[in-house]
């Protein structure tokens, strides 16, 4: 038998067969065939890296470091991610055993959830959240099990709603706060009663921080940071949010060294390093980068004060989130599903935004807006956004 | 104080910016962000609201801009503020700074040809009995003015329309 003439159903394994393509990719088909789109459906920072973080990198290539690193990172950058994370977060984490520099966040999820999860385990996922998180769980074998948040609750999760979803084959919490696509944030006194639950049931904690640095009103806490929580935590972070390296790829993942030394397994089999210029040029944002977090996470907080309160006076009712970079407005009063209502506003005024749905359980009803472009295309998104409701009030 | 340096500093970005816009970005009543740009504007914080322009796109209107070295005797009594009174008092001085090192004030002068800005600098500028000598070096490209890059390929978004 020829390759050609196997069915799909058999050339392909059932556990990729069993992924849904992704929500997001339609309406990124549908908006990228159109002209004069005003993109809310972004992301990612709209700052390009700063200036002496890409002069960092082609430096490095020019003093020829365009060899493979240790696998975990080179050594300089772990240390400075450690006091990194010791200085903003006060979470100590060993830079010789501890700490695994990853391709972007998304593989330190993927290596998290394979040194961690057996088939058939279940990994509680918080929703609405990142796309990302339930499909990875599914290709490692484990059961990912959905707790969806609630407006009313500020989309934070509760200890109710977890101790609900714990069964006996529950392995993993999948936390990520500052969320996307809610925005919402847990504070210290929200995530103590999780931790109970996580000792009380013997589970491990997948912490997504990568949007630490974009909280707007209280600094962040880290999960890892609980009272005998630093042991039950993997902690994943990275470049691309705060310092607008998305295009780099360049992330990290911190845990106890018997968790950390299983994922540096998968992580050099699989990446062997990440990429040796994306490393030197997040040692330089590190080092001499302070300053530009600062000014961008100031520029996002004045244009999330701007769009909840400019979505308020259109008669879109929005939560103030407290941190990344989207808005996540209710659209339940215009009858309209999440999906009916990003492709009318897409089609009739050339708006994208994404629609609550795709992010899963507790998204319908709403629409995710990303904040992160400029002042003046919030401002004409706004107008037509307004047009709009009128239009179908 | 916050407010007021996070007011500045908008507007320092965009003078054009509206109050109702900086009243919700900074998160205060429209009537409070008023009384601060009335205060910064009669302090004399904020001087003159005005555009960056790029003269070399407007056609024969580029203009010639001098950046001039000047070496002068300082008075008794006024120092150097009286001297520079008198050459920042022509219009088309467009900046003037007192400046350590080799010389004393650097003067940027804008004309409309360089035949213009000799002129000025033979006739006016050195004709003052305090000016010892000049160094008049001329503008031949601008590539960043006031914070703004000239043509600046970073400001084209390169992000695709949707991501996660």
């Amino acid at each position: 038998m020829t390759i050609s003439s196997i069915k799909q159903t058999e050339r392909l394994s059932q556990a990729v067969q069993k992924i849904r393509p992704s929500g997001i990719r339609r309406f990124f088909d549908m908006a990228s065939t159109m002209e004069d789109v005003i993109s809310l459906g972004v992301g990612e920072p709209d700052f390009v890296t700063p200036w002496n973080v890409r002069e960092a990198s082609i430096a490095s290539m020019e003093r020829g470091f365009t060899a493979y690193t240790a696998n975990p990172g080179v050594i300089e950058l772990r240390e400075e991610i450690a006091s990194y994370l010791d200085k903003q977060f006060s979470t100590l984490y060993n830079p010789e055993s501890e700490i695994i520099v990853t391709v972007g966040a998304s593989e330190a999820i993927d290596i998290a959830i394979r040194a961690t999860v057996n088939p058939g385990e279940e990994v509680i996922v918080i929703e609405p959240g990142f796309v990302a998180y339930a499909p990875i769980v599914s290709l490692a074998g484990g059961v990912p099990v959905p707790i969806g948040t609630k407006k009313e609750n500020e989309f934070k999760i509760t200890k109710e709603e977890l101790e609900a979803a714990i069964t006996p084959n529950t392995k993993a919490v999948m936390l990520s706060f500052p969320n996307n696509p809610t925005g919402a944030v847990m504070a210290k006194e929200d995530l103590l009663p999780i931790a109970e639950v996580i000792e009380k049931h013997n589970l491990l904690v997948l912490s997504d921080e990568i949007y630490a640095e974009l909280s707007y009103d209280n600094k962040h806490y880290s999960f890892a940071n609980l009272p005998a929580m630093r042991d039950r935590t993997i902690l994943i972070s990275g470049f691309s949010k705060a310092f607008a390296m998305t295009g780099w790829r360049i992330g990290f993942v911190c845990a106890p060294q018997d968790i950390a030394q299983a994922m540096l397994k998968i992580h050099q089999y699989t990446m062997m390093c990440a990429s040796s210029l994306a490393q030197y040029g997040a040692l330089e944002a590190l080092q001499n980068g302070r300053e530009q977090v600062e000014r961008m996470v100031t520029s996002y907080r004045q244009r999330r004060n701007f769009i909840v309160k400019a979505f308020s006076e259109i008669g879109l009712p929005c939560h103030l989130p407290g941190g990344a970079f989207y808005a996540f407005p209710s659209i339940e009063q215009t009858g309209m599903s999440s999906e009916t209502f990003a492709e009318a506003l897409l089609k009739e005024e050339k708006v994208a935004v994404v629609p609550g749905d795709v992010f899963g359980e507790g998204g319908e009803n709403h629409i995710r807006c990303s904040y992160a472009t400029s002042m003046d295309s919030l401002q004409t998104a706004i107008e037509r956004i307004g047009r709009f409701l009128k239009k179908h009030r | 104080m916050e407010d007021k340096l996070e007011i500045l500093r908008l507007l320092e970005e965009n003078g054009r910016m509206d109050v109702p816009t900086i009243a919700k970005m900074v998160d205060k009543s429209e009537e409070d962000v008023q009384a601060i740009i009335n205060k910064l504007e009669k302090e004399k914080i904020i001087l003159s609201y005005a555009a960056v322009v790029d003269w070399s796109k407007v056609n024969d209107r580029e203009g010639v801009t001098a950046m001039i070295d000047v070496k002068v005797t300082p008075q008794r009594g006024v120092g150097f503020d009286e001297v520079a009174e008198r050459i920042y008092r022509f219009p088309e001085v467009k900046a003037l700074y007192l400046v350590s090192g080799a010389y004393d004030l650097s003067v940027v002068i804008d004309g409309n040809t360089m035949s213009e800005i000799a002129s000025f600098v033979s006739e006016k500028l050195s004709a003052l009995d305090s000016v010892i000598s000049t160094t008049t070096h001329f503008r031949l490209k601008t590539y960043k003015h006031d914070g703004v890059v000239f043509d600046d390929e970073d400001d084209d978004d390169k992000r695709i329309v949707v991501s996660p």
